[in-house]
Formats: C-alpha cells, structure tokens, sequence
C-alpha cells in the first residue's frame, strides 16, 4: 500500500515537472506570438541545399527529409568503412609483426583520446579544404581526383538501383555456390575449397549481371577546371565521413581486440590439439566466438556513429541537424522544431537498437 | 584475497625470457620476418609508416608555421581571463593539486598499511616509474613553459607541485577510516572553488581550456547523484518507477548531444519562465548534466549488478532495512567497482565539452583556435593545420594521461579482485 503511494507520488512529480515545462512554453509563446504547432512543416523552407536539386519554395518537412536522407547516407556509409578499417586495425593490434602492431597501437592511442569535433574540424579545414585548387588538381591514375571542390571516384552509369539488385543476386549466387561446397565436403569428404569457388563466382555474377542491365563504369576526369565523370564527394561529405569513420573505427578495433582477447585460451590450444592451422584456428574458433561477445558493443559504436553524424553541422553539411537549424533561422518556431528532430533521432536510435538486439538474440548461445 | 608479492613463473615470463635470450637477430626474424608474407607486410608498412612518421616531423619541425600558437598561447589556455586576476587561477591550481595529492597519498597509505602489496619504488627508480607512466603530460608541461615569456607559469608549476607534494605527505598519514571526510572535504574544496573562481569573472566571460575543464568537472560532479538515483530506479521493485528511470534513461541515450546543445541555446528558455532565463554557461552544464546522467546511470546500474546478490540477502536477514541496505551494503561495493568506468565517461565528456563551443559560441579550446586563424595576422594564410594540431595535442595529453591513470587506479583499487 505505502509502496504505491509512494510510486504515485514520484509519478506525480514527475508530471508535474513535464506540465510545468509545457505550460511554460506556451505561456512564452505566446506572450512572444510564436506558435507552437506544426503547421510550419507546410511553409516553404526559403533555403538551398548544396550537392541537391532541393528548390527554396519546397516545403520544410520536405527540407528535413533531404536532411534525413543525408545523415543516413553518411551514418550508412560510415558504418560499412569503419567496420572495416576497425576490424583490420584491432586485429593488426594482434600480429606478430612488431611494425603493424606498432601503427595499429598508435592509431588507435592516439584518435581514441582526442574530441570527435576537433578532428572534423581538423579534417575538413586543415585537410579538405587545403587540397589543391581545380588546376592542379591531386590525382592517382584513374582512381581518385581531389581537389578543394571536392573527391571524385569510380562509379557505376546507369541505375543504381538496379546496381544494387545485381550485388544482391550476385551475393545469392555466392551463398548458393558455398552451400553446395559445403555439402560436397560433407558427402565426399573433398576439401570444400569455398573461397576458391565463392569469390570468381560473386565477381562473374556481379560483372555480366551488370552489363546485362545496363549498368557501366565512368571514372572521373579532369577537363580544364572542371571534374567530369565519375563519382564527386562534396567536401562537406567527404569531410564528414572520414572523421566519423578514422574515429569510430579506433573504438570498433579496441572492442576486436579485446572480444578476441576474451575468448578462453583453451579454445585456441584445444583447435591446435586438433591440428587446425592458424587460418582455420582464427576462422572457425576464434572469430566465431569473438563475434558474439563484440556484437553489443559494435552495435553501441555504430549508434555513436549515427548520433555523431549531427557534427556534420559543423562544417555545414546538411544533415537533420543543420537542416532543422537552418530553418529555424529561416523562421520556423523552434520549440517544435528541435522537438520533432529528437524524435526523428529516436526513431533511427531505436531502429538500430532493434535490428542489434534482434541478431544478439540470435545469435546468443542457449544456455540453461 | 592476499597477492603474493612474487608470482609463480608463467608460460608468458618464460616466454620473453626465451625471447630476450636469442638476442636482437632472434627478435628481428620473430617480430618482422616470420614469414614472406610477415615481410612484404613490415616492408610495406615500415615505409608507410615511416613517410607518415617523416611528414610530421617536418611539420612540427620545419614547415609548420607555429607564430600564431606562441601569439594565442593564453587565449587557448585560459580566454579572457583578467590579469589582474591570475592568482585565483594559481590558487586554484594549487587546491586542486593538493586535493589530488590527498586522494593519492591515502590511498597509497592504506595500501601500505594493509600490508598486502609490495612497498613503492623509492629513489630514482620512482622518479623513472613516474616519468614513464606521465611522459605526454611532463613533456607538454615542460614544452609550454620554454614557450612562455614570464615567470608567472613557472612559479605556478612549481607552487603546484608543493602543493600535491604536501597533499600526499598530509594524505599518507590519514588514518584508514577518513574516505568519507575525505570527500567531504574534496567536495566542500569544489564548492569553494567554484564560488571563488566566478569571482573574477561571470560563468558566460570564460573561455579557453579552463572552460573545458570547468565545464566537465561541474557537470560530471552534478550528474552524479541523478545518475545514482536513476540506476536505482532501473532497477526498484516499483514498476512506475522503474518505467520512469527507463524512459529517461533510454531516451537521452537515443538522442545526440549536438541538437540538444542547440536547442539548450535557442529554446531552453522557452521551458523555464523568463525571469529564471538562465545564461549560456549554465544551460551546456544544464544539458551536460542532464546527458552524462543517462550514462552514469547505465555505468552504476552495471556495478549494482555486480555486487552477489548474497549481501543484499544477508544484509536484510541481519534486519536492516531496504534502504539501510542499499546504502550502506550494497552502493559503496557497487561504486567502488565503478570508479574506472566513470572516469571513462568523464574522459568523453571533456571531450565533448568542444561541441559546447560550437553549439553555443563561446570560445572554449577548439573555439578559439578556429578563432585565432581569423586575427587578422593569420587570415587566409591556412594556419588552421597548426592551431588544430596544438589543441588536439592538449586534448590528447588530458585524455590519455586520465585514461591510463584509471587503468592503473583500477588494479590499486582492486576491481574484480573478492
């Protein structure tokens, strides 16, 4: 009885607070005649987005929903890089080799202790937008021009959709091609070989799917001060991405190193005792195991990734962030404004919290 | 659970010992020529690493262009601190200091009362230890002081150094049961500080590093208690309660700290009445608080977790009350488990106090140095590169030299160990 007294008076509290803060929103409100509601997602947003066909009369919320597809498109990308680059650095961390455990170390001491918005900074002023002018442009064969207007790259002509589709029959293929190795080493016991066998079928599959829709290769050239061809990053983008992905990888190579540190010792000699080789050891004891104990904290590291790419208003790239305030400086009211960004920020949190606790779930061992 | 001062021999001493036996050619063919590939590897990332390694030291050395740090060396560090005004900095130092040095002379003494560990170093090879445990910190202090043009820093150091010397002799001869006035005093010395610092100079006039620090320190003390609290919450028997701490909880930690600094700047003071409007400083502590806590509260709701569910038990079978319990049993084990992990977080929000700068406009560290490239000196000259590599540096030596010291705190304090 006294307990949910007590469970009634914190509610009450509680919501005390959040009516006191409402009420006093309103009464500021209107005593400054701002509105509070949402009808300025309707008005049109009065401002451009750069590297988009975005127009001024457009409306506000179609304004925050380019913003949207910024940051995923960003946040996206950078959790693919940095998974990478992370993977390789913590394992480097691991080697024998004294030169690669070297550089790994230091990478990693040394971005993991410096602020997040310091390198952006650092990266976009001090790095991209000190690249060479348009004339004298950097380049690395056909691979890469970079210059102050921003980082071209290879890419595909044609729908990029469609692109999209052939990698995923082409990942099909490869998951088809390996089924049937494994199952052909399970009959016959002849060495299943997948790697052999996967990766020309993935790059066939991938390379004539593509021709066949009608997809093709442009590489970026440099045609007096102009880049044509290719694939141009913004500097902003680039800027953005490349910090968000140098530092979350030093987080994403600390949890390697030690998900893979933390599986018992005995493993490692028990698959020796089974005279597995030092690939087989790492790929079929090892890593398996340290993959579930890291999967939480990699699924921590890519929602830090997502929430991070709001820096992008540093450097005004126009992700949720910069979008919703810009348009606050255009007028619209900001109360609901940054309301309504921190319950888009929930979404997506939320989203990848899911998808994370859904394959933990998965994955986890059953125990008693 | 005792330690024994000498370990059995492991496989890994041997190891190294078999190592070190083969002398240098043995560890060149072990570390870098293991096999072909091992080679390629060192060979391709030797040259790599060494370019990289070439072209900042020529940047450091040679090519960088560093008038405008040694111009803006005061306005990186402490803003627009009045002149006048220095010696409450020094004073400050100094409590801070001595607060320091209390904290680690007593934990130090009770180690060696107990008995259990073996005795510190003494002579040159403490001195050694230390310098090896502190090198960026000694070594950016050091390279600050050339850079300066008076005496002032100097005596600081110096004043400062006494003051931790004098600390931890005071500290080492507190008796065992002094933690609790310990910190009280530490907490009563914050107090003070900060009414004696605002003295100088409002809460919205500070800038520079100190702002950073200030900013982080503050918030972290202030989100300590509701951190608490909340992972109380989390885990009570009394599901409206524990729905609450949740919401809040998982609510802050889906939200980034950037929008909620902007919206700290332009709408908080749509949430309070306009006499209460509080001033820019206050509103990053506001938010900085009320973010950190979020996360505190996850941090202690771990160490709640790790404390064996047999001393709540017992606790209540000895007829203490639930919250007797709590408090007395249960939080002082649970934080004491804590203690590295929330010196991480307050690691990230040093870090994070630079987006202060940016979301708010005041001139904290990276502030003024995207500041400084705008003197009209150093306009349109791309001194950016030099501005930013000095600030990160002052970053980097206070983020490693706390997260190493909380390494080595969490073996002194025995985590994990009973």
């Amino acid at each position: 009885m006294l307990a949910w007294v007590f469970q009634f008076a914190v509610l009450a509290i509680v919501l005390a607070i959040v009516a006191w803060l409402v009420n006093n929103v309103r009464v500021n409100s209107s005593e400054q005649n701002i509105p509070t509601g949402f009808a300025f997602l309707d008005q049109p947003a009065g401002f451009e987005i750069p590297g988009n066909s975005f127009r001024q009369s457009q409306s506000v919320s179609a304004a925050i929903y380019q913003g949207f597809l910024n940051t995923l498109r960003v946040a996206l990308a950078g959790i693919v890089l940095a998974t990478i680059l992370g993977v390789a650095v913590g394992v480097g961390r691991l080697t024998t080799n004294w030169v690669v455990r070297t550089i790994c170390k230091v990478y990693v001491e040394v971005l993991r202790n410096i602020p997040l918005p310091g390198i952006v900074s650092f990266v976009y002023l001090g790095v991209v937008l000190a690249m060479p002018r348009t004339q004298d442009s950097w380049k690395l064969g056909p691979l890469v021009v970079a210059n102050v207007r921003g980082v071209s790259v290879p890419w595909v002509t044609g729908s990029f959709l469609r692109f999209v589709l052939v990698l995923l029959a082409a990942s099909a293929a490869t998951y088809a091609v390996r089924r049937w190795r494994l199952a052909v080493n399970a009959r016959t016991g002849e060495p299943a070989k997948v790697g052999w066998w996967a990766v020309p079928v993935f790059v066939l599959v991938a390379f004539w799917g593509a021709v066949l829709v009608g997809n093709g290769v442009t590489t970026p050239e440099l045609e007096g001060r102009l880049t044509t061809g290719g694939m141009t990053f913004q500097p902003e983008y680039f800027a953005l991405l490349v910090s968000l992905v140098i530092y979350t990888a030093s987080h994403i190579a600390e949890i390697v190193r030690g998900s893979i540190q933390a599986v018992p010792k005995g493993q490692v000699e028990a698959a020796g005792a089974l005279a597995l080789g030092s690939w087989q050891r790492l790929r079929f004891v090892v890593l398996p195991q340290a993959f579930r104990i890291a999967l939480p904290a990699f699924g921590n590291q890519y929602l830090n990734l997502m929430k991070n790419s709001s820096l992008g208003f540093l450097i005004s790239y126009f992700d949720l962030t910069k979008v919703v305030s810009t348009s606050i400086g255009n007028r619209s009211p900001a109360v609901p404004a940054y309301l309504l960004l921190m319950v888009i920020y929930l979404a997506i949190s939320l989203t990848i919290a899911g998808v994370v606790n859904f394959t933990n779930r998965r994955l986890q061992l059953v125990t008693r | 659970m005792s330690v024994d001062p000498n370990p059995p021999e492991t496989a890994v001493v041997e190891h190294v010992v078999v190592a070190r036996r083969g002398g240098a050619r043995e560890w060149v063919r072990t570390n870098l020529f293991r096999t072909p590939l091992d080679a390629a590897m060192t060979i391709v990332f030797g040259l790599v690493g060494g370019y990289v390694l070439y072209r900042f030291l020529r940047f450091v050395l040679v090519t960088g262009r560093w008038t405008i740090v040694k111009r803006n060396l005061s306005l990186y560090l402490k803003g627009q601190w009045p002149d006048g005004d220095l010696w409450r900095l020094v004073v400050a130092g100094m409590i801070i200091g001595a607060g320091a040095g209390l904290v680690a002379g007593y934990i130090g003494g009770v180690r060696d009362r107990s008995g259990l560990y073996p005795a510190p170093p003494s002579g040159w090879r403490r001195v050694r230890e230390i310098s090896l445990r502190l090198w960026p910190l000694i070594a950016l202090v050091v390279g600050l002081l050339l850079l300066s043009t008076t005496i002032g820093p100097w005596v600081t150091v110096l004043l400062v150094l006494v003051s931790i010397a004098v600390g931890r002799a005071v500290g080492e001869r507190l008796p065992d049961g002094a933690a609790l006035i310990l910190a009280a005093g530490l907490v009563a010395a914050a107090v003070f500080l900060v009414w004696f610092l605002t003295r100088a100079l409002g809460w919205d006039g500070w800038g520079g590093m100190i702002l950073n620090v200030y900013l982080a320190v503050i918030s972290i003390t202030l989100c300590f208690p509701l951190g608490v609290l909340l992972a109380l919450g989390r885990r009570s028997e009394f599901p409206i309660v524990r729905g609450i701490a949740t919401v809040y909880i998982e609510g802050f930690r889906g939200l980034p700290l950037l929008p909620l600094l902007l919206m700290a700047n332009v709408a908080l003071g749509f949430f309070v009445p306009q006499s209460l409007t509080p001033g820019k400083v206050v509103r990053a502590i506001i938010i900085f608080t009320l973010f950190t806590a979020a996360y505190i509260a996850e941090i202690v709701r771990g160490g709640l977790q790790s404390v064996p569910r047999g001393q709540f038990e017992a606790a209540r079978a000895l007829g203490l009350s639930p919250i007797t319990t709590t408090f007395r049993i249960v939080l002082p084990q649970a934080l004491r488990n804590v203690i590295p992990a929330i010196v991480g977080q307050f690691i990230s929000l040093f870090k994070d106090t630079t987006l202060a700068g940016a979301a708010m406009g005041f001139t904290d560290l990276l502030s003024a140095a995207s500041a400084s490239t705008k003197q009209s000196d150093f306009q349109g000259q791309g001194v950016f590169a030099e501005a930013g590599v000095f600030v990160l540096l002052l970053f980097w030596v206070g983020s490693y030299t706390m997260s190493r010291e909380s390494q080595r705190l969490e073996s002194r304090l025995g985590v994990g160990e009973r």
